[in-house]
């Protein structure tokens, strides 16, 4: 198979599968964050990979504060929490500013946003220059280890995947096992109930739209530990980012994740096989035309309208 | 009785949903101007049969027959060109285009994309849109914005964008929803008027008004028929009033 | 005024609007501007092709197709891809390895045409395909998913994404189609030197009438039968269903004369600036032009040309001056017109024209004066 031995391939399948595993996380972070505005809310945000970037900028400005002050062994905690704040405040007051006035008109809340994610990366190369940044990553995140000879496993993406594996677990309790995640669903599935029953839907819309997009800053901060950041690094995930969620069916939890793995693994391996756009252009075909004849995703169910 | 004397034959039909059958094994005969009312709970499975006929949801399994054509097998549209015509339960008009619009646009010519393109206004199209106009009882609002008009009107206009289609089988899901009592009288009117030449097929909740225009009543019930038959009879009816008329 | 005409033009109101366009592109720009800047007005005056498609596809329609840079660009790439065969002859390309072929395919070790540049050696092929390519692709993507009822932001997300598949793809297979840099150094339509002052006259006026036929053509449609169905569509699309419409032919055909409309704008900006390359076939042209459609007025025909002039040139002029501001503006004017102008500049002028007008203006100064005499 091209010229490798099967030893060879099944370790390039390892490896890649790993470097895809990277990728899936940030994918599915990103994806997280839209499943719950876009799925829930019907919300279509383009400046999400934008909030990403915010995420990773914070990070990227924090770790120069933790040089200064020689913290880099334990800033990284701080920053995810950092990153996650900031984000979300700023997605709640776009909130309040500009998404709540387009929810019956979804189209031009695309456009809209999509203006948003302008303004906000000339915000990026204004404040930060238009220059590739990375983080000062602390040394435990550095390196790799070797199971086996020829297989080397990255210790970041290991971070990044248990990252991801812990904000999608905390989402999943958030929206299906308490209080607060009940009014989110009940909110979206019957607004004037809810709102008759003593739900304040326009906080729920507010906090939820916050969340997702708090959720898109931590995956900003995962993307620090694999790749460098520059304004327009959030845009170069968001057409995927909405590929896995509707691909996921929009409102599944499970079909997130799955179609996150799918393609993300997809991506990088092709890649190695074909060129990196070809590996690309096959994924995200593939998913078109898969989409085309099963429009409503991979995990829908059939309900009674 | 001979299954031609009918216009509608319903027989076996089931639609589950994951496993909830919303109409089970479902029997259901309408003659030619007939006005049959289907009453029945919350959940009886009224408007899924509605559906179910005109095609918005495809049928587990079973038949639907309109004059010996098979409805489970086609498109809405092709259905509704083969004579059936439906009245959403919220009034579904355009609410951005005029009354008078509204109703030319439901005139069944031009319907193809290159038959719209070519269509012309003929004198023939606007003598029709007046007389539903004026059998609706909107021949005063033809130019107003159908946005603007009350609920009860636009349930009229809804209905009037059907008869301009003539079809055979009309098929009416709560028409009065909404409306005044004097405009439930005019309604009632209108129906006992449209009946004359076509089968008309209502699901309606208001009893007063089934009183006035049903020539039969079928009382549906977790998607079965429980009782079948003239007014008297099925308000005399045990079982009937045990789950859904009251005592 | 006949029937025809009077669809044709959109009323009395519609020819005199038109007509002003017409006056304004044919007459006033050409006496008032030199050369180069002309030559600007006609590159917006290409994407003036896409925003009326716009206007028919999303403000009538209420389909918001994010792709329609890819439906620009194929038609701008197969015009280009005649003329650069006509410009790779094998005398003018003898220094290469493989002469008569395009340098790009020469840089990249190709040593034979490939199969699909064939056709593009006959020109009347060529201005079929320059149509037929992109109604071909817009009819498959509209078949698969108009007929199984995909709408709304789904389908503005499956067009981006078909949008930025084809763009990878472009560049990503540089021996085939130039890669990034895209088909330059056009020379020759037919020997006729497209380079020339008197040429680039020549394809202005050309470029300009075709706009007004688009208008046109795109009028009758909106004016028939079909362009309240449209609306009737966009408003209750299951009514319509239920009073015996296909809905989805009607959807797949107003799809494709938008991706057609489109492919013409994209021809004549080949023809007029001489390249086309990917960077009109992506996710940010694509939806750039959806801006010159909402700011002119999403529903306007003629708005929406005038939209796209205004964006342009002021794009042209912020970003020769104040080239980091013009992000700003373009992100703000996004904002600024979905939430305060839904209507752009039509909406505008329809609530203020009257006021205007000469009749309300001669009302208003005759009550002045009737104020003023009954106050003295």
């Amino acid at each position: 198979m091209f010229g490798y031995t099967v030893e060879e391939v099944g370790n390039i399948m390892v490896m890649q599968g790993f470097s895809g595993l990277s990728l899936f996380s940030v994918l599915l972070l990103m994806a997280l964050g839209l499943a719950i505005i876009f799925g829930q809310m019907g919300v279509i945000n383009m400046a999400h990979g934008e909030f990403m970037t915010v995420g990773a900028y914070t990070t990227v400005f924090l770790s120069k504060l933790a040089v200064e002050y020689d913290i880099v062994k334990s800033y990284f905690v701080f920053a995810i929490i950092a990153a996650f704040i900031i984000a979300f405040v700023l997605g709640y007051l776009i909130e309040y500013m500009m998404i709540r006035h387009l929810y019956k008109r979804p189209l031009d809340t695309l456009l809209a946003t999509w203006g948003l994610s302008l303004v906000m990366q000339q915000v990026f190369r204004s404040t930060f220059g238009a220059k590739e940044v990375s983080a000062e990553l602390p040394e435990w995140l550095l390196g790799s280890f070797q199971p086996t000879e020829g297989i080397d496993i990255p210790i970041n993406g290991v971070f990044v995947m248990a990252l991801a594996l812990i904000v999608t677990v905390s989402v999943y309790l958030y929206m299906f096992r308490s209080r607060g995640g009940l009014r989110v669903r009940a909110t979206m599935q019957n607004r004037v109930m809810a709102g008759a029953v003593g739900i304040n839907t326009k906080q729920v819309d507010r906090v939820t739209f916050a969340l997702g997009c708090g959720i898109a800053g931590v995956a900003g901060a995962a993307f620090t530990t694999i790749a460098s950041t520059g304004p327009t690094t959030g845009s170069l995930y968001i057409v995927d980012s909405f590929m896995v969620v509707v691909f996921g069916g929009a409102a599944s939890l499970m079909g997130t994740i799955a179609s996150a793995f799918g393609i993300a693994q997809a991506q990088s391996i092709l890649q190695f096989f074909m060129t990196s756009s070809m590996g690309k252009v096959a994924t995200l075909m593939t998913i078109v035309i898969i989409l085309m004849m099963r429009p409503e995703g991979l995990f829908a169910a059939k309900v009674r309208k | 009785m001979n299954p031609t004397e009918f216009i509608l034959t319903i027989e076996d039909l089931t639609v589950s949903f994951d496993g909830f059958k919303a109409v089970d094994n479902l029997n259901l005969y309408i003659e030619n101007n007939e006005l049959r009312v289907v009453i029945g709970p919350n959940g009886a499975g009224k408007t899924t049969l509605l559906d179910l006929i005109c095609g918005k949801t495809k049928a587990t399994s079973g038949s639907i027959k309109f004059k010996n054509t098979e409805l489970t097998r086609l498109a809405e549209h092709q259905i509704v060109r083969t004579g059936v015509g439906r009245k959403f339960q919220t009034p579904s008009i355009y609410e951005n285009l005029t009354v008078y619009q509204n109703l030319e646009v439901s005139y069944p010519e031009g319907r193809s994309v290159l038959g719209s393109l070519f269509f012309n206004t003929t004198h023939a199209v606007q003598a029709r849109v007046h007389s539903i106009a004026e059998e609706i009882f909107l021949i005063e609002q033809l130019n107003l914005q159908a946005a603007l008009l009350s609920h009860g009107q636009k349930q009229w206009l809804e209905i009037g964008m059907l008869l301009m289609q003539d079809p055979e089988l009309l098929m009416l899901d709560e028409p009065v929803a909404g409306m005044s009592a004097k405009e439930r009288d005019l309604t009632a009117d209108l129906l006992n008027r449209i009946c004359k030449n076509r089968s008309v097929l209502v699901i309606e909740h208001d009893m007063e008004f089934v009183k006035k225009i049903a020539h039969k009543v079928t009382v549906l019930h977790q998607g079965k028929i429980l009782a079948e038959g003239s007014m008297e009879k099925i308000q005399s009816n045990e079982t009937v009033i045990d789950v859904y008329l009251g005592h | 005024m006949n029937a025809l005409s009077e669809k044709l033009l959109g009323g009395k109101q519609g020819a005199i609007h038109l007509a002003i366009l017409a006056v304004l592109l044919l007459v006033i720009l050409p006496l008032c501007l030199d050369l180069f800047r002309l030559g600007l007005v006609g590159k917006y005056v290409t994407y003036a092709f896409v925003a009326i498609s716009l206007v028919l596809l999303w403000g009538n329609g209420g389909v918001l197709s994010l792709g329609q840079g890819m439906f620009f660009g194929l038609g701008g790439y197969c015009m280009a891809m005649f003329l650069k065969l006509e410009a790779s002859d094998p005398i003018s390309t003898k220094i290469q390895t493989t002469p008569g072929i395009p340098d790009f395919m020469d840089w990249n070790q190709i040593v034979e045409l490939p199969w699909f540049w064939e056709p593009f050696k006959s020109l009347p092929l060529t201005l079929l395909l320059v149509l037929g390519v992109p109604v071909l692709l817009a009819f498959i993507i509209g078949m698969a998913m108009f007929t199984r009822r995909v709408g709304g932001v789904y389908f503005s997300i499956i067009t981006q994404a078909i949008a930025l598949i084809l763009s990878i793809l472009i560049v990503g297979q540089q021996g085939y189609t130039g890669g990034v840099n895209g088909i330059t150094d056009l020379k020759t339509l037919s020997g006729w030197d497209i380079r020339t002052d008197s040429a680039k006259y020549w394809l202005y006026f050309v470029n300009a009438s075709l706009l007004i036929l688009c208008i046109m053509l795109s009028r009758f449609i909106l004016t028939s039968k079909f362009g309240m169905l449209l609306l009737a569509m966009r408003d209750k699309e299951e009514r319509v269903r239920f009073s015996g419409y296909d809905v989805a032919s009607f959807k797949i055909f107003i799809f494709c004369v938008a991706a057609m409309i489109s492919a013409v704008g994209g021809a004549m900006f080949t023809l007029q600036i001489g390249f086309m390359s990917p960077s009109f076939v992506g996710i940010v042209p694509s939806i750039e032009m959806v801006i010159f459609a909402a700011v002119g007025g999403r529903i306007s025909l003629i708005g929406a040309v005038y939209g796209t002039l205004l964006v342009n040139f002021g794009k042209t002029m912020f970003s020769e001056t104040y080239p980091e501001l013009w992000l700003f503006l373009m992100g703000g004017l996004f904002i600024a017109v979905v939430m305060f102008f839904p209507e752009g500049l039509a909406g505008l002028y329809e609530k203020y024209a009257p006021y205007f007008s000469i009749t309300s203006l001669h009302t208003r100064w005759l009550k002045k004066v009737q104020k003023v005499s009954g106050e003295s």
